[in-house]
């Protein structure tokens, strides 16, 4: 049997892939355009670019959201992996199953439902909403991805190595910190840069539990998009698709060079 | 083993899951009992902790079931849900019958193109979902570039943006990434000596894809399902972006509810029927993953 791609394989990948990635194409494209219509090429321009960033409002909300992007993804790696870790390597505890349920939970939850929900603690506990709701929302809303990666790594990582610490006397907490940790980073990373992504990119949670004064990026780009298409909000999501773009392609010239560097396997 | 208690390793995000998960959930379903009323809190009936136990009971008593009731009795609302379903379904149809020939195809190809082509599905689910959405706004409105090209084939102009068939597009295209990876996952493992062996047992392709390919692969189909039907149904973005008033979403309803009638009580009765909607096909995605990970082991 030949492995190779037959006509209906290239059909299928080309035309999946195009359907994919047309769309992101167009909108770089419309972003270079001189002209307001997506139809008309008015030649290749960088107005929007600088108009871009004399926008203050824009520029104001991509401010609030690099902001809670990093408080939000750091905390949220820490609880995550802290929960993967119990989740993989407490055993049985009381109240094991209501912890694991609802360590996953936010991953199939409609976000509308997490968004209110989160806004009615807020009110319930008389916070006012702003920068800091926002940030603990999205921490929620995260933290359950990041339990995911690292448990997936953690359950294929050799426990008699923490065992054998333990055994030469180090304490639970050391072995973690200087066997475990060092292990499980790769995937402690992509956790991370997982929660950040996700956090910049979330519209309806944020705009549930934020408050005046932390309107977020995608907040702003939504009531923009709402009165159609503008070639500022294009340049902006080129902006963001560049910088996702760079950012995987690095992290995975990282890895190749990683495996091609170290010989030793990670367990 | 005997069960213990959780270290405390384990109790800073049990903690932080109990205040901001369950907890707000809990705030949710006790405020879809409460008094409808278009005004911000507090609602009645409060808890009134001075009256003791009695104070309690009289909470207890006050609390009801209006909203529910205006829920049923509401024939947009069951229609949103309707619609809400009907939209997920034919979404993830759609996924399947687009993504399955791609991971297919993925899976055929040499190891560098297949890690190449793994990486282009999963890179769309780095960049920012409402900015994919809002690119198909360029391409189906009325002077949009789909319009553009049927002029230019002499065909006539379609106005699509603001239409069901805008908002199928959408879904279909924001979740195909979420089909492909599981469908991908079971064919790249599949033995392909199995159809060697039913090649030389005179199996023509076709034939063996249906009795060998196919039926092996249906936990990729289930999960790629289940991951594209349940966040289908609560999707706010798509139907908002790109559909009218005519494609009823119920994601879309508790928004409006919430912002623009600002009924609380009755956003979070909307909320709570979602919400009992969606657990079957949680369940049934959490049993099958578990499923997996123990045949994994």
């Amino acid at each position: 049997m030949k492995r190779g791609a037959s006509v209906f394989n290239l059909v299928s990948l080309t035309a999946g892939f195009a359907f994919l990635y047309l769309p992101i194409l167009l909108l770089v494209i419309w972003s270079f355009n001189a002209s307001r219509l997506v139809t008309v090429w008015g030649g290749f321009s960088t107005r929007w670019y600088g108009s871009l960033f004399h926008n203050e409002q824009l520029m104001g909300a991509a401010w609030v959201t690099l902001r809670v992007g990093l408080v939000s993804a750091t905390l949220a790696t820490v609880l995550g992996t802290l929960a993967a870790v119990a989740l993989t390597r407490h055993g049985r505890f009381l109240g094991r199953t209501l912890f694991s349920g609802m360590s996953y939970a936010p991953l199939v939850m409609p976000e509308v439902i997490m968004g209110l929900s989160l806004l009615l603690l807020f009110v319930a506990l008389k916070v006012d909403r702003g920068l800091l709701t926002v940030t603990l929302a999205h921490t929620t809303l995260t933290m359950a991805y990041v339990t995911v990666v690292v448990q997936s790594r953690l359950a294929t990582f050799d426990r008699s190595l923490e065992e054998a610490a333990q055994d030469l006397g180090c304490t639970p907490a050391r072995a973690f910190w200087s066997v475990t940790l060092p292990n499980i980073l790769p995937a402690v990373l992509a956790g991370w840069m997982l929660a950040f992504t996700l956090s910049l990119d979330d519209l309806v949670v944020a705009s549930f539990t934020s408050g005046p004064g932390a309107t977020t990026l995608p907040m702003r780009i939504y009531s923009q998009v709402r009165l159609g298409v503008s070639p500022e909000i294009n340049a902006v999501c080129t902006l963001l698709i560049g910088a996702v773009a760079v950012g995987v392609i690095c992290w995975s010239l990282a890895s190749k060079w990683r495996t091609a560097a170290g010989r030793q396997p990670p367990a | 083993m005997k069960a213990s208690w959780p270290r405390p390793s384990a109790l800073i995000p049990y903690l932080w899951l109990a205040i901001f998960f369950a907890l707000p959930f809990l705030l949710v379903f006790r405020l879809s009992l409460s008094d409808s009323a278009l005004s911000i809190p507090p609602y009645a009936p409060q808890i009134d902790w001075s009256g003791g136990l009695a104070g309690f009971r009289r909470f207890l008593a006050g609390l009801d079931f209006d909203t529910y009731g205006r829920l049923v009795s509401d024939h947009l609302y069951i229609k949103a849900y309707i619609s809400s379903l009907s939209f997920a379904a034919q979404g993830t149809l759609f996924a399947l019958l687009i993504g399955y020939p791609m991971a297919y195809g993925m899976a055929r190809c040499r190891p560098q193109t297949r890690n190449l082509l793994l990486m282009l599905v999963i890179l769309p689910f780095w960049t920012s979902f409402l900015i994919r959405v809002y690119a198909w706004v360029g391409i189906l409105k009325p002077e949009g570039l789909l319009n553009a090209g049927l002029g230019l084939l002499g065909l006539p102009n379609i106005d699509l943006l603001y239409t069901p068939a805008a908002v199928q597009i959408g879904l279909v295209y924001s979740y195909l990434p979420f089909m492909v990876l599981p469908l991908y996952a079971v064919l790249e493992k599949q033995d392909h000596t199995l159809l060697e062996a039913a090649a030389d047992l005179g199996s023509p392709p076709w034939k063996s894809f249906w009795q060998v390919t196919f039926p092996l692969s249906i936990p990729g189909v289930v999960a790629g399902c289940l991951l594209c039907f349940i966040p289908m149904v609560g999707e706010f973005v798509i139907p908002d972006l790109l559909g009218g008033p005519g494609s009823l979403m119920i994601g879309r309803s508790i928004w409006m509810e919430f912002f623009a009638n600002r009924d609380w009580p009755f956003a979070s009765a909307v909320a709570v029927a979602l919400l009992i909607m969606l657990v079957p096909p949680i369940v049934l995605y959490q049993r099958q993953q578990v499923r997996a990970l123990e045949a994994g082991r």
